[in-house]
């Protein structure tokens, strides 16, 4: 499995990366880890003549925890989030996610910007920044502007993100309740065969915030507002529960492939989707 | 074939410059250019980690790597991390508790268990198991490889008590 | 005395002989990363060649143009089928009697069917010339299912004369094989119609693949001014390549020196002869120069080698209190484009009719018929002896079955069938003369350790929680009693391509008391070197860490057929253990000279001949070695060397008893194994640590058949499992410990009494696997369900029951 050849650039600050994409369009990408993309390249499915490794750009490596906000620069790879005990403190759910991701090799290269960047609907990030409502930082030769996880996907591998932006940063609000992140795989280093995020706050015994993303479950993660919106003002009883996986389930629509047939990842979405509640609601 | 780049690397604390294809993968950098064939390709799709060296302190499929990214690092295969006159403790134990058959996967089993308990000196079975699981092995089942690193890790734990 | 006898066990601990656990002399270099595997190697100027394939699983060839690939930098030549057409080898013989395309000579059969093969100054240049080739394909209609092939009016073999009979004699139609029969028919049918108890069932043991972690590749070279061919590969049967290379090329055999280097991992993947190897060889014909090939995994998985893929319908009939009558077997085998089978030539099922298994069955009848389909060739035998992990699978679950049927306990209806101990040596229904077996004392003593009958107990209780809604996970007990048909083989009635299965052993006995021995057979992980010298230690009396063990190179070791279905301790272990006692004999006669005695008066004792009945007196092999070379013995040539040639009388018939316990998740369809015993009879025992690693391995690989591993087609014949991605190895994560255990049933025609182990925890960790999964819903009234038993077919399984309402 050899790539096609292509030029190389490792610009040492975004103006470099930006010069390089206005210059050749569309023949060019952007990589950080490289662990979605030089497969594809090797299996020759993904053409790119000028690859841009934003390794020795400045500014994207940081983990920024405030007390509203948490700032993830895009180069932050899973092995750091998972080994950063501020944030942990903070947002358990991102180490909980990240421990779900690929396997340890993969871990220490694999980054949050090309996990929510690639807009592949296998990806655990994005459905876990859809749960915690982050947004991400674009910056192109406009500037900078900001877009909610919730808004940016379109489809398989189609983003709001235009070919000459670059994913910077993602930023969270810190969460608050419990939390789950829930997986269902055949192995490590599979996708998901369905897997679940979600936040909720509890107030005595009501819940009083639900947000739920899940993700491979659609051509892109799926926030379902209507699944957080059936538990929001109850305590979590059965039906509630019911509620919020048929809430979900008409959101999802997912295809057959060796997972499974869409009967299959339906009913394990659903199993999935109500493990992590009650797991959540238990941590509230 | 696209422009040749000047490479510098740091393989086994020796350095290395040449010139290369950027697309040039660093598995074969290690295999071809510099006779280094400790590590092997088993998969080609970052799934096996036969091919495993550590990089600046990480664990790291060099199938998934271009040369061009490594540019500027340091790299440790299983050839860096003993001689024969002084093995690593996990190359001992994994010969003393059977972790190997065909040996093929075994360069990249020990590269990346000696990174692990860098980073866990004393792991649990499933710490072993699921920091090991970016390594397949065909030939043993595990059972002896988790046993190896276990004995590894009690050797290298008294060692460093000793030196205290 | 008692100094004499703790001096004997020195003796005997210093040879580190049979029976001991003697760590691994591979291992050095291994855990150094000084392996030497095929893709290591590197000669001055070699080149590189790789394919271009086939996209389409069934399509005409209109035209291959290379001119845009001659082009690409570094890309030095393409090859297709006309550049071979005049050499005779765009196709090659097959192992099966049949032939296969080297090149797509006009159309292609199988997706990742090889095409063109470039040549290229390195990898890069080759992937270039590749993505350049234009080949100009006609989609012809795909059929990837066989029992569709065999009423289908496509013509998948346009080569084959439809009305000629096979290799295997008669074909039915045009997408036919053969038919292959063992057994009574007439009197199989008569029982079973006639019988109180019939249970059927008809099973899909799925397409897999035994993807060794190392692919397959070689590198030729050809030395034009001394006319010699050198050739490194990844072969399990370095001899056997060279001489079907010396049939196919016409270079004389003693121009072709083949190496199999060190290997990473076979379990049957490089037991054939593919593509890339004539091509390699042809290539460094054509530029005079060393051509390395060397497949990637979607290579791999795609077109060298798959296993299994057996459609098979069993009837078993039994009296109303479990005792079995007759057992009816047919089978469907799916081939793909050509029949590159790696069997024995006379059995194009291979060893299929073992499948009355365990059980004194007194009428039996089998029958096979193989299809051609668009599916890639192989049907190598994966981890096991030929197609022996099909007839176990196919017993073990029908005893499964039968069982339902006659609402027994599996356990007991196993009991009251095995073969009783002292019907050995025993003949069986379809052929086979068992050699030994004590299969009572094995299953009792796994039932009693794993508390089947609590067990049992448990399982009653959980289904009764399930009922009451307190839990959603069932389990399952796996049973699984297996033997296995291992050695091949008698030279009467085993040979591939006409080359008998013997094996082979030569020794050489240093004058300092050291050794070499060379064998015909190639370890890819059994470790080889280790216990092939440890029975000459025990036969020899030198210690194993002074003896070097040396296979794979052909100008070097004796002619042997190889290493797969476990035959290199029953055939070349036995070859090893007869050099070893000619090598006595002679030391024999050297000692009783040196100690001026009469050849009867001396006896061997660990490591020296003692005149019998004055042990003070004795001559220790070291010692006798370098008398070998400094005597002048009347009546005796110099030199202490032998080779021995085995052709076993018989087969070998390891066996073992194992229990698996699971439980299933029967929302999300996860199966969890909670423990697994294996009991294994492998005759003796040579090395108990490389034994239990066997187990382990072994079980592991049964473990990803039974729960997920398959080559999967889509109907266009597309595979859709090409990378390991969606190809099931598991990883240290999800596989289990095992608890191992051993009962020791030497077999009586074996020099030393061993019968072979590595294959064995696959032929029966499959159907223990697999019937855990299987028990877990027979309490809901399963009666059988197809492997794999992947998430989603057990979650479907349990849907089908009713069990998610």
């Amino acid at each position: 499995m050899i790539p096609a050849a292509f030029e190389y650039h490792r610009p040492k600050d975004m103006a470099g990366v930006l010069a390089v994409l206005e210059e050749h369009g569309d023949d060019a990408r952007v990589m950080a880890g490289g662990h979605s993309l030089i497969p594809m390249m090797k299996l020759r499915m993904a053409d790119v003549p000028h690859l841009i490794d934003l390794q020795d750009v400045g500014g994207l490596s940081d983990i920024d925890v405030q007390s509203d906000t948490i700032r993830i620069g895009a180069l932050v790879t899973q092995h750091d989030i998972i080994t950063n005990d501020a944030l942990t403190a903070v947002a358990p759910i991102l180490r909980e996610a990240a421990l779900q991701i690929a396997d340890p090799q993969v871990r220490y290269m694999g980054t949050v910007g090309g996990n929510v960047a690639n807009g592949d609907p296998g990806n655990d990030m994005p459905g876990l920044m859809q749960c915690l409502d982050a947004s991400f930082t674009l910056v192109g030769p406009n500037g900078e502007r900001t877009v909610a996880a919730r808004e940016f996907y379109e489809a398989a591998y189609m983003t709001a993100r235009e070919d000459d932006e670059v994913l910077t940063a993602v930023v969270i609000p810190v969460p608050s309740g419990g939390y789950a992140y829930e997986k269902q795989k055949r192995k490590i280093g599979d996708y998901a065969t369905a897997a679940a995020a979600v936040q909720l706050i509890k107030q005595g015994d009501t819940c009083v915030h639900a947000a739920i993303a899940m993700t491979n479950l659609s051509d892109t993660p799926i926030f379902s507002e209507d699944a957080g919106a059936a538990l929001i003002g109850t305590s979590l009883d059965d039906a509630a529960l019911k509620a919020a996986v048929a809430a979900m389930l008409n959101d999802i629509d997912p295809t057959e492939d060796n997972r499974g047939p869409i009967a299959f990842k339906k009913h394990v979405a659903g199993v999935i989707l109500r493990r992590a509640i009650e797991r959540a609601w238990s941590r509230a | 074939m696209s422009k040749k780049m000047h490479i510098q690397i740091n393989v086994n604390g020796k350095d290395q410059e040449f010139l290369a294809e950027p697309r040039e993968l660093l598995i074969y950098t290690l295999r071809e250019r510099l006779n280094i064939t400790g590590p092997h390709i088993g998969c080609e799709t970052s799934h096996c980690g036969a091919c495993t060296v550590t990089i600046d302190g990480k664990s790291v499929k060099a199938c998934t790597m271009f040369v061009a990214q490594a540019s500027g690092k340091s790299i440790t295969t299983i050839e860096g991390l003993g001689d024969p006159d002084n093995l690593h403790p996990l190359q001992s134990a994994f010969k003393e508790h059977h972790g190997l058959q065909c040996g093929y996967c075994t360069p990249g089993m020990i590269t990346r268990a000696s990174k692990l308990l860098e980073e866990n000196p004393n792991p649990t079975e499933e710490e072993i198991r699921f920091g090991m699981a970016g390594n397949i092995c065909r030939c043993t089942g595990y059972q002896n490889i988790v046993k190896s690193i276990q004995a590894a890790a009690a050797e290298m734990n008294a060692a460093q008590e000793a030196a205290e | 005395m008692k100094d004499e006898l703790d001096n004997r066990e020195e003796r005997v601990a210093n040879l580190k002989g049979m029976g001991c656990s003697r760590k691994r002399v591979e291992d050095a270099r291994f855990t150094q990363g000084k392996g030497n595997y095929v893709d290591d190697i590197k000669l001055d100027g070699m080149l590189f060649g790789d394919f271009v394939r086939s996209p389409y699983a069934h399509a005409r060839i209109k035209s291959i143009n290379t001119e845009a690939a001659l082009q690409v930098p570094g890309v030095l030549a393409v090859l297709t089928a006309a550049d071979l057409a005049p050499l005779g080898l765009h196709w090659m013989p097959t192992l099966a009697g049949d032939k296969q395309m080297v090149l797509a000579d006009g159309k292609v059969l199988f997706q990742g069917q090889e095409v063109a093969f470039v040549v290229a100054e390195d990898r890069y240049a080759a992937a270039d010339g590749i993505e350049a080739v234009e080949v100009e394909y006609e989609e012809l209609p795909v059929i990837v299912n066989p029992f569709e092939s065999l009423k289908s009016d496509v013509v998948l073999r346009e080569d084959l004369d439809p009305k000629a009979p096979g290799a295997h004699g008669p074909r039915k139609h045009h997408n036919h094989i053969f038919t292959w029969e063992a057994g009574d028919k007439e009197t199989t049918q008569e029982v079973i119609s006639n019988a109180e108890v019939v249970a059927e069932e008809s099973m899909y043991y799925h397409r897999t693949h035994p993807c060794p972690l190392e692919t397959c590749g070689c590198v030729a070279s050809m030395d034009k001014v001394n006319g010699k061919l050198t050739l490194w590969g990844t072969f399990q049967a370095p001899h056997a390549i060279r001489t079907v290379v010396s049939l196919i090329s016409g270079i004389e055999e003693h121009n072709i020196r083949v190496i199999s280097p060190d290997i990473g991992g076979g379990f049957g993947n490089k037991v054939g002869a593919y593509p890339g190897y004539v091509c390699s060889v042809v290539a460094s014909i054509v530029t005079g120069k060393p051509v390395k090939w060397i497949e990637d995994r979607m290579d791999n998985l795609m077109t060298t080698a798959f296993a299994r893929d057996y459609h098979m319908t069993g009837k078993i009939s039994a009296t109303k209190e479990g005792k079995i009558t007759g057992l009816h077997c047919q089978v469907v085998a799916d081939h793909g484009g050509f029949d590159a089978c790696a069997d024995p030539t006379k059995f194009p099922a291979g060893f299929m009719n073992i499948c009355t298994g365990s059980y004194d069955i007194p009428t039996a009848y089998l029958e096979v018929d193989g299809v051609y389909t668009n599916k890639a060739p192989g049907g190598v035998s994966y981890r096991c002896s030929f197609r022996v992990t099909e007839a176990v699978y196919f017993i073990e679950r029908m005893i499964e079955v039968l069982a339902i049927k006659l609402n027994m306990d599996a356990a007991e209806l196993r009991r009251i069938n095995f073969i009783k101990k002292e019907q050995f040596p025993y003949k069986a229904a379809l052929g086979w003369e068992y050699d030994s077996g004590d299969y009572h004392t094995a299953w009792d003593k796994a039932l009693k350790t794993v508390d089947y009958e609590g067990l049992r107990k448990e399982q009653a209780e959980r289904v009764e929680a399930f009922k009451r809604g307190e839990t959603r996970k069932i389990m399952g007990i796996g049973l699984s009693f297996f033997t296995e048909i291992v050695g091949a083989g008698p030279v009467k009635n085993c040979d591939i391509l006409g080359l008998g299965m013997f094996d082979s052993c030569e020794i050489r006995i240093h004058p300092t008391g050291s050794a070499i021995a060379r064998l015909g057979t190639i370890s890819q992980g059994q470790g080889h070197a280790t216990t092939f010298a440890q029975i000459l230690a025990s036969e020899i009396g030198l210690p194993a860490d002074s003896i070097t063990i040396e296979e794979g190179d052909t100008d070097t070791a004796p002619y042997g057929l190889g290493t797969y279905g476990s035959r290199s301790t029953p055939v070349a272990g036995a070859a090893t253990a007869m050099a070893g006692r000619k090598i006595r004999a002679k030391a024999q006669m050297i000692a009783a000279y040196l100690l001026e005695v009469h050849d009867n008066d001396v006896e061997f004792d660990v490591d020296r001949f003692v005149v019998k009945g004055a042990p003070e007196r004795f001559k220790t092999m070291k010692e006798i070695a370098f008398a070998a070379y400094n005597q002048a013995i009347p009546g005796l040539e110099p030199g202490l060397e032998a080779v021995s040639y085995y052709d076993p009388p018989n087969m070998t018939y390891p066996f073992g008893a194992y229990v698996c316990v699971m439980d299933i998740d029967v929302d999300t369809g996860v199966p969890e194994i909670r423990r697994f015993y294996a009991l294994d009879d492998c005759g003796t025992r040579i090395n108990p640590m490389i034994i239990e690693g066997q187990v382990h391995g072994g079980l592991t690989e049964a473990l990803a058949v039974a729960l997920g591993q398959e080559i999967a087609y889509d109907d266009m014949g597309n595979v859709k499992t090409g990378t390991l991605m969606d190809f099931f190895l598991p990883t240290a994560w999800e596989v289990p410990n095992y608890e191992t255990d051993f009962t020791v049933t030497p077999s009586p025609h074996h020099p030393i009494g061993a019968k072979g182990v590595g294959e064995s925890p696959h032929v029966g960790g499959v159907p223990c696997f697999s019937n855990a999964v299987q028990d877990a819903f027979r309490p809901f009234g399963n009666t059988h369900t197809n492997m794999p038993h992947d998430h989603w077919r057990i979650w479907r399984t349990a849907n089908e029951l009713g069990l998610h309402s």
